[in-house]
């Protein structure tokens, strides 16, 4: 099996993301919290997953974990079949800037930056060239609808629009993950659909695989399985796949 | 990597104009306060020696009494022309001695009266302090030997007192004393210590004794030594020669001092030092308060540039890369700010070397510390908050408030 990419898995058969046993405490002593209790999970390449559960229920520190921006405090974490615990800060950060998207709920955009180069950033890190560069985010631009809005700063466009800049972003290096949380949370209904249609037309067409905490359960029936989330712990019951 | 981190720190700087613009306000100001200051101080201190050079490094001057100074009269006697006599007869290192004696006194000029100095003295008087005459002529053997009432005057006096006109052969008139004007000295300028060299009048030494101060004495002698020969043996020939003539026994000190140009010059160079170091620690101030101000920027843009770096990293960014950009864009703005206040302080430098008449001379070395230590400031405020938020968690430095 091979992704959609056409990169070859490192361990044939085995899911592109897995959890054993992944716990993480923030603090120590009395003021110890306990964020993740100790979580599987599994993620094959290509599906479309929702997170759901309360607030604080750890979706956010688990969704970090996955997108290698936080470390867990115990348990392995495998990315194609690669203990991601025993890779080096580099390796890690070469891992997220190659195979790994991620989405935010507050966008995080560069400042006084334009749509453009925002959407150019993870393209220089790569090294491409400068006219591939371009051609690559104009076209990532014209994916999320936004082709006359390059040269627009996030503090010159909206919400909907400066989201569909991060995933614009994300989606640029063409990554075998896109990692969002919460995407929609700071948008209104008709925006909200408009990412979702977004992040499943990328799941479609492109076979990347989603992972997307929401709140909204119309949201969630955009995917294609929910993980349900509670006390830091994966809910058994609700990891069934409901349809696919 | 370090092309990358030039794009990347080439945007980060025209997106941040007004961060970028005040870093390197901090930097040129510093660099320039310092440069500037240097400049001119080190530019007095030359304009000081080179006069002082002017003025002959192989002049004796010999005043009895132990102290010198303007108004610090002498219980030791005078000197004579004796003593004058004999010094040009007995030391064959000496190119010149002349007797001085001088007075302050008003000279008229029909309607024009004008208050200057006159001295008493010879024709060795213009050799020993490499003076020149612009017209005329210097004192006859006979006007020398008889007293006779001609003088040879500077160049204020002859503007004072006759403007354009020409002075030689014409009268100016001394207290009761008709002087006829022989000669006119080459105009001088002003002497480092801001005293006009062009205001004053010379006559023979016999006539200012019998006819205006009633006395035989010589206020100073002026010795010039001959090329070649040593200053230090001369002056030892000279108080030696001196101790004798006025009867000093071997255990008492010297009623006269003998003084060399060289130990007026290192006095007058030592105070425009001083004015140096103390131009150069104000500008120090300066360049520290640039420092800080650099130090503030940087500081006070922490918080906006950690997430900045979280971003960077959470999209794949290296920790080495995102120093690299740092660097790099500390580097630009340093240099950049540096470069513009040397430019600055030059331009700056020139013009005020021009108004206040001293040379403009530029001393590298400064240039060079001044600029260090702002691009180390620039670097050192920039890098090290940088380095703190590139070693977090992405999501660490996402979450920074
Ligand atoms: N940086 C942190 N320091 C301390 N506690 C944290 C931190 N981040 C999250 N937590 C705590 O961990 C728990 C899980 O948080 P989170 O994963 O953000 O939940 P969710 O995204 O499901 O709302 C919460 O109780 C939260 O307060
Ligand atoms: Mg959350």
């Amino acid at each position: 099996m091979a992704d959609a990419a056409g990169r070859p898995e490192a361990s044939p058969g085995s899911a592109l993301i897995e959890l054993r046993a992944v716990t993480k405490v923030y603090g120590r002593g009395s003021a110890a919290m306990h964020a993740l209790r100790g979580i599987d999970l599994d993620i094959a390449a290509g599906e479309m997953v929702a997170v759901m559960g309360p607030s604080g229920s750890g979706k956010s520190t688990a969704m970090n974990i996955l997108g290698c921006l936080d470390t867990p405090t115990s348990g392995t974490y495998r990315f194609r079949g690669v203990d991601v615990g025993t890779l080096s800060r580099d390796q890690r950060a070469l891992l997220r800037r190659h195979a790994l998207g991620f989405v935010f709920q507050g966008f995080n955009l560069l400042a006084r930056t334009t749509a453009l180069e925002n959407v150019e950033l993870p393209l220089i890190y790569q090294r491409v060239r400068r006219v591939e560069r371009h051609r690559r985010a104009m076209t990532a631009l014209a994916a999320v609808g936004l082709t006359g809005w390059a040269k627009h700063t996030p503090a010159e466009l909206s919400g909907g629009q400066q989201q569909r800049v991060a995933i614009a972003r994300a989606l640029v290096t063409d990554p075998a993950v896109i990692l969002a949380d919460e995407p929609t949370g700071n948008l209104d209904t008709a925006r909200s659909r408009e990412i979702m249609d977004l992040l499943c037309a990328m799941n479609r067409e492109r076979g990347i695989t989603v992972v997307m905490i929401t709140h909204e359960q119309d949201m969630a029936a955009y995917a294609g399985r929910v993980v349900h989330f509670l006390d830091g712990l994966v809910e058994p019951a609700a990891t069934a796949v409901e349809d696919a | 990597m370090l092309s990358n981190s030039l794009l990347l720190a080439i945007r980060e700087i025209r997106r941040n104009v007004l961060r970028s613009f005040l870093t390197i306000l901090g930097i040129v100001i510093g660099v320039a306060a310092v440069i500037v200051m240097v400049t001119l101080g080190q530019g007095a201190t030359a304009a000081v020696r080179t006069q002082i050079e002017s003025l002959g490094t192989n002049l004796l001057i010999v005043r009895p009494g132990q102290h010198m100074g303007p108004g610090m009269s002498s219980d030791a006697p005078k000197f004579s022309l004796a003593d004058v006599a004999a010094l040009r007869h007995d030391l064959p290192a000496l190119a010149a001695v002349a007797p001085a004696a001088s007075s302050a006194m008003t000279a008229v000029a029909g309607n024009e009266n004008w208050s200057t100095s006159v001295t008493g003295t010879d024709n060795a008087y213009l050799a020993a302090r490499s003076w020149t005459l612009a017209a005329g002529r210097q004192f006859t053997p006979s006007e020398l030997r008889a007293g006779r009432a001609s003088c040879i005057i500077g160049a204020t006096v002859r503007r004072e007192l006759f403007g354009a006109q020409d002075p030689i052969g014409q009268r100016l008139r001394l207290k009761k004393l008709a002087c006829e004007i022989v000669g006119l000295l080459e105009a001088k300028g002003q002497s480092s210590m801001g005293m006009d060299q062009d205001d004053l009048v010379l006559m023979p030494i016999r006539t200012l004794q019998r006819r205006i101060a009633g006395d035989q004495d010589v206020d100073v002698i002026y010795l010039s030594v001959k090329p070649g020969r040593s200053m230090d043996r001369t002056i030892a020939d000279v108080e030696r020669l001196l101790r004798e003539r006025r009867h000093i026994g071997s255990m008492d000190e010297d009623d006269f001092r003998v003084r060399d140009m060289r130990e007026i010059a290192s006095m007058l160079a030592g105070t425009t030092t001083v004015l140096t170091s103390l131009l150069g620690a104000v500008a120090s101030v300066s360049l520290l308060v640039g420092g800080i101000g650099i130090m503030n920027i940087m500081l006070v843009s922490v918080t906006e540039r950690t997430r900045e770096i979280g971003i960077r990293l959470a999209i794949g960014a290296r920790e080495a890369e995102v120093l690299m950009q740092f660097l790099v864009e500390a580097v630009v703005l340093s240099s950049f700010g540096g470069l513009l206040g040397i430019l600055l302080a030059l331009g700056t430098a020139l013009l005020l070397a021009g108004a206040l008449k001293v040379p403009f001379i530029v001393d590298g070395g400064i240039i060079a510390l001044a600029f260090l230590f702002s691009a180390a400031v620039g670097i050192v405020f920039g890098w090290f908050p940088a380095r703190r938020a590139a070693r977090l968690d992405p999501i660490e430095a996402l979450r920074h408030e």
